[in-house]
């Protein structure tokens, strides 16, 4: 039933009706100038293995991956505007259900990252809904993402079904396949898959931002009661934000498990994890569309940097020779000139926040 | 922070699923202790134990709470603090030879020194600011106590060397006697702390902060400065601890990082801003870490922790003795 | 059959009674005020309608519906609108956006719910404002917005929370012209008001809520002559401004 008041339109489609394939591509048509950019973009990262191999083309994966991480965080902790302190227990579902598929039954991690996404999906779903439900928020509902990280993390710790503390290996195939994620170690193709994915996670972000569920979202964490005031039901799209963001994450979680062959509890559900997961964002911009991407550049860039002063410091800084510590210090200290000095991040500064 | 009070709406269908929750919790735990063999010096032990883990809980928990509920600040470098406190302790035993008690008296002023420096030119510019750059902030500062003291002495876990003799048995429990120690110190201090709060001006002042800082500033009241003191106090709580945990515990850079997240949970339980509830909160949580390990032997201790942690979030957010609802 | 019945509704918060056993009615197309001292009552009743919580007994029938205990966005998109007190508009988002979530109940389509809302905005001269995030707006502006937001969801029946404070009183009469336009298209007011000119002016009938319930009920003149109701504003300021 539609009504408007004073206003003459009888193109006006009925509410819940009209084809969901005209709104896609109006939404499409929206979003051309951010897609156009990130089409350049995505060119001229595919053109990287070619001048790039070896060690710096892992650290462009890890780049890659963490920019992923921050992507899928954002949606949650950036648009909807639920800060979550355990999102590494979407990452490690995400792994292990890829590992047990894959060891235990066979399958194709293509069909576990799928299938691994939906887990998390649910846990996500499951948890949001309880946190809105008894009207958690600030540092109480960031505490109870926390708690339902670090459960997770001791149930694993104690499961001898899932090797427990030993963690989850994945076999070595005697040869390479696009089918089973599995390539020579020096492959471009692990840095293409991963590129792919951080495409495919910044697509749906950008098309997210400009359609009707994602104005939604945005004004939920804009003012939650006048969004429920204008008709919007706010438990159902924040608990939507949170079952994306957390089967987006998921998907890292798989890669990260067919590209470094092994996860743990600590590793997969630890709350190191869980921050290194919510860096990029914060570093970047919270609640813009790049800014997780270039705080990932940022972050890993600088982990390596002291990585390198580690090995080989220069003389002034030779008591740093072999000690560890070094690249957290570093975070450390970004983090908290970030936080003082540019809480918007260091491309949330400068840029606009969304515009809609 | 911005918990409304719910307390105040609860239709008698909610009154009911908690009760229900209740009921069915203490099912589990009596079926639990009927299936299990558990002998009662095992009960016995679990609570010896949960008690004196739980009185350290709380005293650091205190300093936290008082943080927490002054500067309504998430503080997520209690338990670096607490590395420190312990990092310094080991050093005043290791290099000087002092018993690691004695270390008390320079450990205590340190940390409260550290703490206020930390206020005054970290924490304080953030201030204002949402709860999450807080809480990124002091994760920050943890951070860089933690990976500084890594950097400094590295990752061998130290152990500070304290001969005492055969521990005593209680009931067929055992309680070392360095643990006991930790437990009688720390409930003098938690009962010193509570006394100072109370009765001492800048106690008073700090309460008054906490209450509402607009009106203490109104009546002469420098606010920023009582934020300075709160937080230096709640840094030499825990430096305090430090100390009285420092001969059973290893001293490595991440040993307090557990204390965080234990005292953000009793925190929680025993009411924000509550040191009261801060303390039975402790004794509480230890309590049901132990209980928790014994009835659940699959799974590890902290588990039961975390479980009643989302059931104080979800069922009573406002903590068992209930503390200030924003 | 009237738009709005509210029949027998109570609301306490542990012990507090902020409302008891308050009825009236609205009809279609009237214009309601509901007047007291502060501390009445007044929001907790609109809140109560809106369901931002429910009540302790008592119903609310809307267009012949029982909305009692239903969420607000659920209100929302049964026709019944409401403003806030404390205005809350959606800060990041232009002031075009702000509409357009409340538009988006009516209309399927981004584009079409896009050019409601611009044609609401030019109807509360908003428009030219529309690309400007919400929050650079000035007080009026925002009320205006409020209203806007409000009117998107093509509602028959509106809850205004004291729409005329902060306002100059300059600024006063463009909103009373405006709410009486609004009221002329088919949407019937409640509003909670303490500039007494604007009640006069608007109002077709007064309630008068005082300790949570209805003391009285009637023509604005009726009302105001009322001496159990002057009895009840003794103390507070009763702003009966000629403008």
């Amino acid at each position: 039933m539609t009504r408007t008041v004073g206003v003459d339109d009888p193109q006006d489609v009925p509410v819940g009706g009209g084809s969901r394939l005209s709104g896609l591509t109006a939404t499409l048509l929206r979003s051309r100038t951010e897609l156009a950019i990130l089409l350049g973009m995505v060119v001229v990262l595919a053109l990287m293995p070619a001048v790039v191999s070896g060690q710096l083309l892992t650290i462009a994966v890890r780049v890659l991956l963490f920019g992923l991480l921050g992507v899928a965080w954002n949606v949650m902790g950036g648009f909807a505007g639920q800060f979550s302190f355990g999102h590494a227990a979407f990452f490690g579902l995400g792994a292990y259900t890829t590992g047990v598929l894959l060891v235990e039954v066979g399958l194709s991690p293509w069909i576990g990252m799928a299938v691994g996404a939906v887990v998390a999906a649910i846990y996500g779903a499951l948890e949001g809904w309880l946190s809105f439900r008894y009207k958690l928020q600030g540092a109480y509902f960031a505490l109870a993402t926390f708690a339902f990280a670090e459960m997770l993390r001791l149930f694993v710790l104690r499961s001898d079904a899932l090797n427990g503390a030993v963690g989850y290996r994945v076999p070595l195939l005697p040869e390479s396949s696009w089918w089973m994620l599995q390539f020579p170690p020096d492959s471009p193709n692990y840095y293409f898959v991963m590129l792919g994915l951080l495409t495919l996670a910044l697509v749906v972000v950008i098309l997210l931002v400009r359609s009707t569920p994602g104005l939604f979202i945005l004004a939920i964490r804009e003012n939650e009661p006048a969004a429920e005031a204008a008709g919007v039901s706010a438990t159902k799209y924040k608990v939507t934000a949170v079952a994306l963001s957390a089967a987006m994450t998921a998907v890292g979680g798989s890669f990260y498990l067919m590209f470094f062959f092994f996860i743990d509890p600590e590793i997969a559900f630890g709350p190191r994890l869980s921050v290194e997961i919510l860096l990029p964002a914060i570093i970047g911009g919270v609640g813009t569309i790049w800014g997780p991407a270039i705080g990932a550049v940022l972050l890993i860039g600088l982990g390596e940097l002291s990585t390198m002063l580690v090995r080989n410091p220069p003389a002034f800084l030779s008591f740093l020779d072999g000690r560890s510590g070094v690249d957290l210090l570093i975070f450390a200290l970004l983090l908290i000139g970030i936080i003082l000095f540019l809480p918007r991040g260091v491309y949330g500064t400068f840029a606009n926040r969304v515009q809609r | 922070m911005t918990q409304t009070a719910t307390a105040a709406r609860r239709p008698p269908a909610q009154m009911l699923r908690t009760a229900g929750i209740a009921v069915a919790v203490i099912a589990v735990i009596v079926w639990r202790l009927t299936t299990l063999v558990v002998t009662p010096t095992v009960i016995v032990q679990a609570v010896l134990t949960g008690l004196m883990a739980g009185a350290v809980y709380g005293l650091v928990a205190m300093g936290l709470t008082l943080i927490f509920g002054v500067l309504e600040i998430v503080n997520f470098a209690h338990g670096a603090l607490l590395t420190l406190g312990m990092y310094l302790g080991f050093l005043l035993v290791d290099r000087l030879g002092l018993n690691p008690y004695a270390t008390l008296i320079v450990v205590v002023p340190a940390l409260f020194l550290v703490g206020a420096a930390l206020q005054a030119g970290v924490l304080n510019r953030a201030m204002g600011q949402p709860l999450e750059n807080q809480l990124l902030l002091t994760f920050g500062v943890a951070i860089l106590i933690e990976n500084g003291l890594l950097l400094t002495f590295g990752a061998t876990p130290r152990t500070v060397g304290v001969t005492f003799g055969a521990p005593l048995r209680v009931f067929g429990a055992v309680a070392s006697f360095p643990r006991i120690i930790a437990f009688v110190a720390a409930l003098i201090l938690a009962a010193l702390l509570y006394w100072a709060l109370q009765r001492t001006k800048l106690g008073t002042a700090i309460r008054a902060v906490g209450q509402n800082a607009q009106g203490a500033s109104l009546v002469g009241i420098d606010a920023r400065r009582i934020y300075v003191l709160t937080f230096a106090v709640g840094a030499s709580t825990v430096g305090a601890a430090a100390v009285l945990v420092l001969p059973f515990l290893q001293t490595e850079p991440t040993t307090g990082a557990a204390f965080t997240i234990i005292a953000f949970i009793v925190v929680v339980l025993g009411g924000l801003g509550n040191v009261t509830g801060a303390l039975v909160g402790g004794l509480a949580i230890g309590l049901i870490q132990q209980l928790g390990g014994v009835l659940l032997p699959g799974q590890d201790s902290l588990m039961a922790v975390f479980v009643v942690f989302l059931l104080t979030l979800f069922l009573r957010p406002e903590g068992i003795f209930g503390g200030r609802a924003t | 059959m009237s738009l709005l019945q509210i029949e027998g509704l109570t609301k306490s918060f542990a012990g507090l009674v902020a409302l008891h056993d308050v009825s009236f009615e609205v009809e279609p197309g009237a214009i309601v005020g509901l007047i007291g001292p502060n501390g009445a009552g007044k929001t907790t009743l609109f809140n109560v309608i809106a369901g931002t919580f429910p009540p302790t007994d008592g119903r609310v029938i809307f267009d012949g519906t029982d909305v009692t205990g239903w969420r607000p966005h659920r209100v929302a998109r049964a026709g019944l609108g409401r403003t806030f007190q404390l205005m809350r508009p959606f800060p990041a988002l232009s002031v075009r956006s702000n509409v357009v979530v409340a538009a988006l109940q009516r209309h399927g389509s981004q584009t079409a719910a896009e050019r409601a809302a611009d044609a609401i905005l030019d109807r509360l001269g908003l428009l030219d404002r529309g690309a400007q995030p919400a929050g650079t707006l000035p007080t009026a502006g925002r009320k205006r917005l409020e209203v806007a937001r409000a009117l998107a969801l093509a509602p028959r029946l509106l809850l205004l929370d004291e729409v005329m404070a902060g306002l100059l009183p300059a600024e006063r009469q463009p909103v009373i012209d405006m709410l009486r336009e609004v009221r002329d298209q088919g949407t019937a007011l409640l509003l909670v008001e303490h500039v007494m000119a604007a009640v006069m002016a608007l109002s077709d009938r007064v309630l008068v809520l005082h300790h949570g319930e209805l003391l009285a009920g009637g023509t604005p003149e009726e009302v105001t002559s009322n001496p159990a109701v002057i009895d009840a504003y003794l103390g507070e300021e009763m702003l009966i401004a000629d403008t």
